[in-house]
């Protein structure tokens, strides 16, 4: 029934492996319109996939989980690792989510990487990493999650690198994948102790899912046998993993990466560090659902207060840069923390498995995550359009462009307020049922998240005034007046908004009329039809705060000079700096790398190299050596010393036979 | 009686002949012990009934090889010839003396474990006629030697031309 | 009649005389020399194992003989490479043949 959605996985593997081999034969338009192509045929295709699976009929109320493909690539005794396709929810969503988004970016970079040397690459390795991401979100185990997570990881080294003349992109790119490999490591633990615990890698955790058949998911199975073996294996297991999915979603400390990996095309940063990669950890957890619910509510707690964390550090960072896609990048991070403290204060109910809570905040991070990336994306899309048009990143250099580029002004604008959470705009819904799922966790963790909230607003009016007001950069003017940007750029922005905005307009209606057929009645945590409620006294307070800190960041920044932020900061010189700095984190991961690991093992280790095992075949080739010298001798070219040798030899001989 | 006496003369002449054509640091010196070590190997032939081998012996070895030696010394050696000494080195000759004791005690150990029976010495001192010999030289029966005969004919005259190739004077191009 | 043995010592004695000749002397004819020895040495015994122990057959003799043969021939020419020896190397020692010495 769902057999066409092998091309899903295929397309961009050709494409990748066409524009691969073959691209720098191609002119670069015919290289971008198949890339583009191939990308809108699977964009169509997914689109079809969700209009099939979220029509058809529910049964129990419960949409089914469908495996068209599932083939067992290697067996090995009671594990096999498997490739497949799993269609369920949330993969369906994400499938539109990264078709959709990835569309978008095709097309915006005809327009920005126009002349660029490289181009042919640039789409194949955007083919490259679609696939991936793909093949992420349909896995029907998790070895071929990890796997395909490993692969797009090498998909946004290549593209980090992309400028790879560059010595910061090539630093950075280093960066980017030597930190989620560290952290993958330990997802690979999480996975082998899962598997060998429980006997499967599948996800349906029943043993193995039957090609073909719907089936309910998350039945137990062996998982019973792995409880029987320890109560904290599963728990340690799915922390693992976690902490492989927090390197990957740049949760504190492992955050490091992300703000470096901005050196990489503006396009790139909008696709892979804004909207598809960087929440594979958030999937990886909302894959792994049930299991958290079941087996390992108490380590629930970690994700959530890291996520916690992590939020306000990247929300405080973000006050102080100059940088705008430094400041986007921290955003970011701040917003996946949301979706992953969304996901963590789902406690387990009283009587059913999954219940009210777990619902709440299980969809809301869900939803978050599929409005953030539309926003962040036509963010980041923006801030590629400013950046073309200044020719710069910082936001000195910028100011009262408003006047030349209008479009991009206005969905700047727009993405803006969503993600301030003001009601119309996608944001709102979203985080605010996060909001409302800390606050039946705790109300601490409810204030807390709710003060980062109006701290997520403030910074973004700082940098939308301070791109769009503000005093003019008038001598760079004067060289070069910035301009719009062409419309292949202009148009993946508007639609973007479109999205946002009909998304907003649509769940703020439906929430406070009580409509119904919102996000909730496609994806939640038990996949049966959940209906959210506004609770109006957070969804006021929550507008009240943004509000404020819009009016706040307002009043700071929109004149044409700031004085208030420049007595701010001669007050705060060192907090200022610090913030700069982002805390002096990398300084730290550096100290510890270089002196601590660099020093204490890995030169011990590098010396045992060395002089150990090297040293071992040194010797044994010296010794051959040495021996081959010493028997040299013997061939002396002397015919006479060669005669006393026959002699003795013969009379060796002749003893040896009277003897025998 | 005679007998003993014989060998024991010829003994001695044979080996110390030997022993100084060995030692001696002359060149010369040495052809001619040889030629009376080949002397004396004449004189056990005819001790022992063989007049035709030893007749041979005198023709062949102490006649022909002899003069070839002392006509390649004498073509080969001019500085020795002319007095210079050939010194040997005290190692090799340690090496020498040790490697020939040691071969010498093995034979000698064999020779004394092995009986060896003697045939009835009734057998006169009747030297082995030649027509006997001449007989079994050509004749072509089971146990006689045309064979080796011929062959030794063809063997000689390869060595010649090979003697004759290597020692040719190169032809010098002009 | 003398005894075999006594023909067996003198013959061995002889070839290990001839062997630290060859083995000590420096001079290719010297050598030769020493070489000469050896065969003479072996002559001795075939021609005593012949008559003393089997007086009836003529092998040991007619061995002999063609070993004289063989000898002449081959001292003939090992002299004609000394000879050769001497033209390309100008001297007789046989430490002078180093060319594919190391």
């Amino acid at each position: 029934m769902y057999s066409y959605t092998i091309f899903i996985m295929l397309l961009p593997l050709l494409s990748f492996l066409v524009l691969g081999l073959a691209g720098m034969k191609m002119q670069h338009k015919v290289a971008g319109l198949i890339g583009t192509c191939s990308l809108g045929i699977v964009t169509i295709l997914s689109y079809m996939t969700a209009f099939q699976y979220f029509g058809a009929e529910r049964v129990d109320g419960v949409y089914q989980t469908f495996v068209p493909y599932n083939f067992t690539w290697l067996p090995l005794g009671n594990l096999h690792f498997d490739l497949g396709i799993l269609l369920d929810p949330i993969s369906v969503m994400m499938l539109i989510v990264i078709s959709t988004v990835s569309l978008m970016v095709h097309i915006y970079s005809f327009g920005y990487m126009h002349g660029e040397k490289g181009f042919q690459r640039y789409y194949a390795f955007l083919s490259l990493f679609t696939m991936s991401m793909l093949g992420l979100v349909l896995a029907t185990n998790i070895f071929q999650m990890y796997m395909f997570w490993e692969l797009v990881g090498v998909s946004s080294y290549l593209l980090i690198g992309f400028y790879y003349p560059l010595k910061p992109a090539i630093a950075a790119s280093k960066k980017a994948f030597i930190v989620t490999r560290f952290a993958d490591m330990f997802f690979l633990i999480g996975i082998l102790t899962f598997g060998y615990f429980v006997d499967s890698f599948s996800f349906s955790f029943a043993g193995d899912i039957v090609m073909g058949q719907g089936t309910t998911p998350f039945i137990e199975g062996n998982v019973a046998k792995a409880v029987a073996a320890g109560g904290f294996i599963i728990p340690t297991a799915l922390v693992l993993m976690f902490i492989g999915g927090a390197g990957k979603s740049a949760m504190f400390p492992l955050h490091i990466w992300l703000p470096d990996a901005m050196e990489g095309p503006t396009p790139v940063s909008a696709l892979i560090h804004a909207a598809t990669m960087v929440v594979a950890g958030v999937f990886q957890i909302a894959r792994m659902f049930p299991l958290w619910i079941e087996y390992a509510p108490g380590a629930m707690s970690v994700i959530v207060w890291v996520g916690v964390f992590t939020a306000f550090y990247a929300a405080a960072v973000a006050c102080a840069q100059s940088d705008i896609k430094r400041v986007l990048a921290f955003s970011t991070i701040s917003q996946i923390a949301f979706m992953m403290v969304a996901l963590g204060v789902s406690l387990p109910g009283h009587e059913a498995l999954m219940d009210n809570h777990a619902q709440l905040g299980y969809m809301a991070g869900m939803f978050h995550l599929f409005t953030h990336a539309m926003f962040k994306a036509c963010l980041f899309l923006c801030a590629g359009c400013i950046i073309h048009a200044v020719h710069s990143n910082e936001m000195s250099l910028m100011g009262g462009l408003r006047k030349y580029m209008p479009i991009t002004h206005i969905t700047f604008l727009i993405s803006c307020l969503a993600i301030a959470g003001i009601p119309f705009f996608s944001g709102f819904s979203s985080k605010d049922e996060i909001i409302t799922a800390c606050f039946q966790y705790s109300p601490v963790a409810g204030w807390i998240m709710t003060g980062i909230a109006a701290m997520t607003a403030f910074y973004m009016f700082r940098l939308y005034y301070g791109i769009f007001w503000g005093t003019e950069n008038v001598e760079a003017h004067e060289h070069h007046t910035p301009h719009e940007a062409p419309l292949s750029m202009t148009v993946p922005l508007i639609v973007l908004c479109v999205i946002t905005c009909g998304v907003g307009i649509y769940t703020t209606l439906g929430g406070f009329l009580g409509w119904g057929g919102s996000f909730g009645s496609y994806v939640s945590a038990a996949g049966t039809d959940y209906t959210i409620h506004f609770d109006a006294q957070i969804a006021a307070t929550s507008t009240i705060i943004a509000i404020l800190s819009i009016c706040l960041a307002t009043y700071i920044y929109k004149g044409e000079s700031q004085p208030i932020a420049d007595r701010l900061y001669k007050t705060f010189p060192r907090l200022h700096r610090a913030a700069y700095k982002r805390f002096y984190q990398d300084e730290i991961w550096q100290y510890v790398t270089h002196r601590i690991i660099f020093r204490c093992v890995s030169t011990p280790i590098a010396w045992f190299d060395r002089h150990v095992v090297d040293g071992t075949f040194n010797f044994m080739a010296w010794g051959a050596n040495e021996a081959g010298e010493s028997i040299r001798s013997w061939q002396s070219g002397d015919v006479r010393q060669y005669a006393v040798w026959f002699l003795t030899g013969a009379v060796a001989l002749t003893l040896i036979l009277l003897c025998i | 009686m005679g007998n003993t006496v014989m060998f024991i003369i010829l003994a001695v002449l044979i080996l110390g002949s030997a022993l100084m054509c060995v030692t001696t640091t002359r060149i010369m010196r040495a052809a001619t012990f040889m030629l009376f070590v080949l002397f004396g190997v004449a004189g056990i032939y005819f001790l022992l009934d063989y007049t035709f081998l030893g007749a041979a012996q005198i023709s062949v070895y102490a006649g022909g090889v002899t003069m070839i030696y002392v006509f390649a010394i004498q073509l080969v050696s001019k500085r020795t010839l002319q007095g210079l000494e050939e010194r040997v080195k005290s190692s090799r000759m340690i090496t020498g003396a040790l490697a020939s004791l040691l071969g010498l005690v093995v034979v000698g150990l064999i020779l004394l474990k092995t009986g060896f029976y003697t045939v009835d010495m009734s057998a006169s001192d009747v030297e082995l006629p030649m027509r006997t010999i001449g007989a079994a030289l050509v004749g072509a029966g089971k146990y006689q030697y045309v064979l080796p005969f011929e062959f030794i004919s063809v063997f000689l005259l390869a060595c010649i031309i090979g003697g004759l190739v290597v020692a040719r004077k190169e032809e010098k191009e002009l | 009649m003398i005894p075999i043995e006594c023909y067996f010592a003198l013959s061995a004695l002889l070839f290990f005389i001839g062997v630290y000749g060859f083995v000590t002397r420096r001079n290719l004819i010297a050598m030769l020399i020493s070489v000469e020895l050896v065969l003479n040495a072996v002559d001795i015994n075939f021609a005593a194992i012949n008559r003393l122990l089997y007086p009836q057959g003529m092998e040991g003799m007619f061995m002999t003989l063609f070993v004289i043969g063989v000898a002449a021939a081959e001292s003939a020419v090992a002299i004609a490479i000394i000879i050769n020896v001497y033209r390309n190397f100008r001297s007789d020692s046989v430490d002078a043949i180093k060319n594919m010495k190391r």
